[in-house]
């Protein structure tokens, strides 16, 4: 039988689980792999210019499509400089694998050149992680990375090869197997348990669905579609939620929590039920947690057991999968309307709505000034919503999440849980590689994008047609707002205006830069840039003045928003 | 309040500093962790000892079994359960005090696993408040060291 070596092999196991791209970055410890790279014909390598956007890629791809993402670096800084996107897919479930060099198994432990303990550094914020000391065992363990990333609570996997492992032959026939006797991850809801949230839910007066990343996670958008027409109950969203439910419709309420909208955290403070689906309740959500939802009680549908009871207390825990939960929970939900007759919640749909009409989210129209509320309504009406939108973090952000209608799940690809700034750009270049069909923005702030302005190079010398809609404010904004409204106006290293002509700095890298700086311009701009086959970044000058409203302070609960009026100068 | 978590754990390395790792990053504190082999040699058996509250405890259970080489955990009832530490207590000793010692020794069932002229080592098996109980009468001779193996627990009756 024929013999390969230990790169073709992991190669080989790649294709096999139907890899189309490995975003990496070469070096010492994984030159084999790139030797077998260079003649594999299934998969491409793209080349990133940093190994922590190649992470980042990796997870924009796997959330863009459902499917796992992979990187690939070096050993030693190599593995460091991924560590960062590894966290932020561990906080954020997405199921990524990612694959490091290694010294060679007889130098492990003396701290040879280039040589990090990188399953050590990384257990803590992967799902699982291996080092691989046998070739033998390189099959099975590439077999197991992809199914627990992507199984159960998704999550990333590192799998830590040493270079003579890469080197070592092994029988080309040999095929991966998993032996899992540990990891039983819980599909199916409890049938007792869904009944009875079905009861619950039917003898509540004002319930919410509180959806999250989980429901998108596991694809179950058309199901709670589904559910809500049924049931006729509103649907607030965390911010990996948004586009588990669609925007536009009349049940939506949007997004809660300290930048929600206020709608949404009033229907908090009265609902008498949530239902909550894949979420995690998050600080960010709840605010002070001994005020949060007192009225109501919950129903926590999850996969990851450990989620439920660990922020609030739960009335009916359901471990399972979203998909296969809703699927139940809908069937059993009609039977007992059937029975029983059909619950309204009409009244409680009226007052979210007046709440919607009387508390929208603001921004001043009439101002001069560029408002990035009006930039992003006015990408939202050209791309009917239908463009795959990633963040940064910050400002620009929370912006996205409160003016950018997500009408389809996977088409809002933002980081939650680790809010890592310089996450969009690579993310939307994974996003783009996934999927080609789609327009892909990056709504980035200046703060962000100077942490992965090198990833332009990535972007341009792949034709990826991404388009940075820059809201430049030369501010470190979201700090900079905390610093004036807690911290009596002392803007302390938060102001980077004047450093950067991002027009020029994209133009250097082969991409095309517009700078905007009044209204009247803004749509013109962004039809144009739509209309251009390459990177594209607008530099938008917006007002360095404008905060994100309404606001819940750190540690109130979520019932005391500020908004513009009561902080406005 | 003391909590008895026994942990089937797949053999592996790591799999040790991926557990300890778990109990710190959460913020929850060891009192003692004991491992050892078990009757297949694919698996070993983890014994930690954890003095926290009820949600806590239900907390890191859960995180626990979320670890993909944990097969099992089982919360032990100190009640229904059989808890044992070793200890091996090394004591000031002279001709003129070897006799109390040893009568304490006696009395608790301590092997004499070690005698110099001015030294003796006993070795004591037990539950945690034998032991203490054992020490204490001790110190009055000198201890100069103490080493023990942290808790294992065994539950009652034939259920596993």
């Amino acid at each position: 039988m024929g013999k390969i070596n230990g790169s073709q092999m992991l190669l080989k196991c790649l294709v096999s689980e139907g890899v189309e791209y490995i975003f990496g970055y070469p070096g010492g410890k994984v030159i084999p792999i790139y030797d077998a790279i260079y003649d594999e014909k299934k998969i491409k390598h793209v080349l990133v210019r940093h190994e922590q956007c190649a992470a980042h890629a990796a997870d924009g791809y796997a959330r863009a499509t459902g499917r796992t993402g992979v990187c690939m670096a070096t050993s030693g800084p190599g593995g460091t400089n991924l560590v960062t996107g590894i966290a932020n897919a561990y906080m954020d479930s997405v199921p990524i694998v990612a694959i490091t060099g290694q010294v060679s198994t007889v130098e492990i432990g003396t701290d040879s050149f280039q040589e990090a303990d990188i399953t050590g550094i990384t257990d803590p914020i992967t799902k699982h992680n291996y080092l691989i000391k046998h070739v033998k065992d390189l099959p099975n363990v590439i077999k197991e990375a992809f199914y627990i990333a992507s199984s159960g609570r998704p999550g990333p996997v590192l799998v830590d090869i040493p270079i003579d492992v890469q080197n070592a032959l092994i029988d080309e026939q040999i095929k991966g197997e998993i032996n899992l006797p540990g990891y039983k991850p819980t599909v199916r809801g409890n049938l007792k348990q869904i009944k009875e949230a079905a009861k619950k839910i039917h003898q509540s007066t004002k319930p919410v669905i509180f959806s999250g990343g989980g429901v998108i996670a596991s694809n179950a958008s058309s199901l709670l579609k589904e559910f809500v027409e049924y049931a006729k109950i509103p649907v607030i969203t965390t911010l990996l939620g948004k586009g588990s439910y669609p925007e536009n419709k009349e049940l939506s309420i949007g997004m809660a929590g300290m930048h929600g909208t206020r709608y949404a955290n009033m229907a908090f403070v009265e609902t008498d039920l949530i239902i909550g689906i894949g979420v995690r309740f998050d600080d960010r959500i709840t605010g002070k947690l001994s005020e949060f939802a007192k009225n109501a009680e919950v129903i926590h549908i999850d996969v990851d057991p450990a989620e439920i009871g660990k922020n609030v207390k739960v009335n009916i825990p359901v471990v399972g999968d979203a998909k296969s939960v809703l699927g139940d929970l809908i069937v059993e939900y009609k039977k007992i309307n059937e029975e029983k007759g059909k619950a309204d919640f009409s009244e409680w749909i009226d007052m979210i709505a007046d709440w919607k009409k009387k508390f929208p989210v603001y921004y001043d129209k009439n101002s001069n000034l560029l408002k990035p509320g009006f930039i992003l309504e006015t990408l939202q009406e050209l791309t009917k919503g239908e463009a795959i939108i990633c963040t940064e973090v910050g400002q620009n952000q929370m912006w996205a999440a409160q003016y950018c209608k997500t009408l389809e799940p996977r088409t809002f690809i933002s980081s939650g849980g680790l809010g890592t700034m310089g996450f969009g750009l690579p993310a939307s270049i994974g996003a783009q590689f996934g999927r080609p069909d789609k327009m892909v923005f990056d709504i980035a702030g200046d703060g962000s994008i100077q942490m992965i302005s090198q990833e332009f190079a990535t972007a341009v010398s792949n034709n990826l047609p991404i388009k940075i809609i820059l809201l430049n404010n030369g501010n470190l904004g979201l700090v900079k707002q905390w610093q004036e409204l807690f911290y009596n106006e002392r803007y302390s290293e938060t102001c980077i205006r004047g450093c950067v002509d991002f027009v020029k700095l994209v133009e250097a890298y082969g991409g095309i830069g517009f700078r905007v700086k009044e209204k009247k311009d803004v749509e013109k701009t962004i039809k144009e840039a739509m209309s251009i086959n390459n990177l594209v970044l607008i530099d938008f000058w917006i007002d360095p003045d404008e905060n994100v409203f309404p606001m819940v302070a750190p540690g109130s609960p979520i019932s005391e928003m500020l908004d513009h009026k009561q902080v406005k100068k | 309040m003391n909590h008895i978590i026994s942990v089937l754990v797949e053999n592996k390395s790591g799999v040790l500093a991926k557990i300890s790792g778990l109990f710190s990053r959460r913020g929850f504190n060891i009192e003692s962790l004991a491992v050892g082999p078990t009757d297949d040699e694919k698996i070993a058996r983890i014994t930690i000892v954890v003095n926290m509250d009820e949600d806590s405890v239900e907390q890191v259970t859960k995180q626990l079994h979320k670890l993909i080489n944990v097969l099992k955990i089982q919360k032990l009832d100190p009640d229904y359960s059989v808890q044992r530490e070793l200890v091996l207590v090394k004591v000031n000793s002279e001709n003129k005090n070897r006799a109390e010692i040893l009568e304490i020794a006696n009395i608790f069932r301590a092997n004499v696993v070690d005698v110099t002229k001015n030294s003796i080592m006993l070795e004591l098996t037990g539950a945690g408040t034998k032991i203490n109980a054992f020490e204490e009468l001790l110190k009055p001779y000198g201890i100069l060291e103490v080493v023990g193996t942290g808790m294992i627990a065994c539950g009652r009756g034939k259920k596993t």
